[in-house]
């Protein structure tokens, strides 16, 4: 990323959580930024830079603001548009002192309850990142249209049912932290890792929602499971270079070329689940995290044997009843105590929710086959070939499918 | 900002409610949840409702009033009853939903148009 960039990055999320914390008006707030954006890009070149850029524009953000507010007056929310106006007018210390980092309030908004599930993680790049709105479709795989349309309706809510600005109370807070959590993880695009495949398109928003990942263990450094699913995301993104093979095709975690794997990254990720570890809170995306972390280093030392990493996803099943979360377990059942005890799993699944999920059928394709029921593998070939999105997976799918006739 | 809360039962309460034995658990937790939300200020206005089945529903087609008996949509959870409260935000709003007895059931927040 480019340093200009991450400037960017860096002040967009700050200055928006400044300028709405205020009138909860998130919409509003990114516009007046972007004009006042648009502002210094007209006068600084002539003026020169003033002394401190963030107040400027916060500054000149806020009188645009102001100005809405006033014109919006005699329409039927007099009181309301009256009250924001007295708080936006309220003076931030400008004597030298930093502007507060209101990001983790803005976090909160974006991942609120009242806020339907998922467009969060949308939001969060928008409000926070200042991602566009096209980028963000692209990544969700959705028409752009779309996704400005989902955004804006999700700003007037946040906007016309008063979601605070704050951080949640202590007693509601591990329930909260867990829907932004959940929201930054589904923008790194979870679940196409390694048990597999999935789609690697949703992959492209990784480098944003581990950036994301960093503010969140910044502002809260006292948590553990932020430091979790940072761990988790490193050690997933490590990875990326040997999900490819030169040619493009798909290439399953056993398969990849270690040397391809980033290690200053696989570093970075066990050292940042020490510190989770270190607090001795316990949670599932640590769990998720130690299992990248022991697949990891089975391939790389052969240790942990595979009877551990069974294990460690029997601790996250009790944590996370979820699909996912059940098939991984029967994956790594299989790998420890044989394909035999993993189809037992599966067989458990209810039949509804796993008809039309991919990662079931390819996981119980490669089972079966290892077992020589290759009639029923090649069926369960086909069905997870024709739930797959992404085509390599699907080649390498129709690959394993064609060796059961040979 | 304000709020209306709206509750809703389904026939099993508002049947309830006429039941003498466990009529009376079932008014004693919305007493309870009445005068707790009335004692805190916020409340500023409300009812409880008789049941669907005393509803009437009426409906202007060209010029011509249809009137109805029943509730305005058939659905197993009918309004029971709704509260305006007054409070700082929908934190505040959805907290004292969840209170109510037919949290259960489900309770709608719903922010009321300001100005009118």
């Amino acid at each position: 990323m480019r340093p200009v960039e991450q400037a960017v990055r860096e002040s967009f999320g700050r200055l928006v959580a400044i300028l709405a914390s205020r009138g909860r008006d998130l919409a509003a707030a990114e516009d007046a930024l972007a004009d006042a954006v648009l502002a210094a890009l007209e006068r600084w070149p002539a003026d020169g830079v003033p002394e401190r850029p963030e107040a400027w524009l916060v500054a000149v953000a806020r009188r645009r603001l102001v100005d809405r507010v006033r014109r919006s007056k005699a329409d039927a929310t007099l009181e309301r548009s009256l009250s924001i106006l007295a708080e936006l007018l309220i003076d931030e210390p400008t004597d030298g002192a930093a502007f507060p980092d209101e990001r983790l309030r803005l976090l909160f908004v974006c991942a609120h309850p009242a806020i339907e599930e998922t467009i969060r993680a949308p939001l969060m790049l928008q409000a926070v990142l200042g991602l566009d709105a096209a980028r963000i479709a692209a990544a969700f795989l959705v028409p752009a249209a779309t996704m400005g349309q989902r955004l804006v309706r999700a700003k007037a809510k946040i906007r016309d049912a008063g979601i605070p600005f704050a951080i949640p109370e202590a007693r509601e807070l591990p329930e909260r932290v867990e829907s932004v959590l959940e929201a930054i993880y589904a923008a790194f695009g979870s679940g196409w890792d390694d048990v597999s495949g999935g789609s690697e398109t949703s992959g492209s928003l990784a480098e944003e929602a581990i950036w994301l990942g960093r503010v969140l263990t910044r502002l809260m450094p006292g948590e553990a499971e932020p430091l979790g699913l940072l761990a988790l995301m490193l050690h997933s993104e490590a990875r990326r270079p040997a999900r490819r093979d030169s040619a493009g095709r798909y290439v399953p975690f056993s398969e990849q070329e270690t040397g391809l794997w980033q290690r200053a990254m696989i570093a970075e990720a066990e050292a940042t689940l020490a510190r989770a570890a270190a607090l001795q809170r316990p949670g599932r995306f640590q769990i998720e995290a130690a299992i990248q972390s022991a697949q990891a280093g089975a391939r790389l030392t052969g240790e942990p044997g595979p009877e551990v990493i069974a294990l460690l996803h029997e601790a996250l099943w009790i944590r996370a009843p979820r699909i996912g979360v059940a098939v991984a377990r029967a994956v790594a059942v299989a790998d420890a105590r044989g394909a035999e005890a993993g189809l037992a799993l599966l067989d458990e699944l209810p039949g509804g929710p796993v008809a039309a999920y991919q990662p079931y059928h390819a996981a119980r394709a490669e089972m079966l086959a290892r077992i020589g029921r290759a009639e029923e593998a090649f069926a369960a070939y086909a069905a997870a070939i024709a739930l797959t999105g992404d085509s390599a997976v699907r080649d390498h799918l129709a690959d394993r499918q064609r060796r059961l006739l040979s | 900002m304000q709020y209306a809360i709206l509750f809703y039962e389904t026939d099993k309460e508002f049947a309830t409610r006429d039941h003498d034995a466990e009529g009376a658990a079932y008014w004693g937790a919305w007493r309870s949840y009445v005068d707790e939300i009335t004692a805190s200020g916020v409340v500023r206005g409300g009812a409880g409702l008789l049941g669907p089945e005393t509803a009437t529903t009426i409906r202007l087609a060209d010029g011509r009033k249809h009137v109805q008996d029943g509730p305005f949509a058939a659905a197993k959870e009918q309004l029971a009853g709704f509260f305006l409260i007054e409070v700082p935000d929908i934190d505040a709003a959805l907290a004292w939903a969840a209170k109510a007895p037919c949290a259960p059931i489900g309770v709608e927040v719903r922010p009321t148009l300001s100005g009118m």
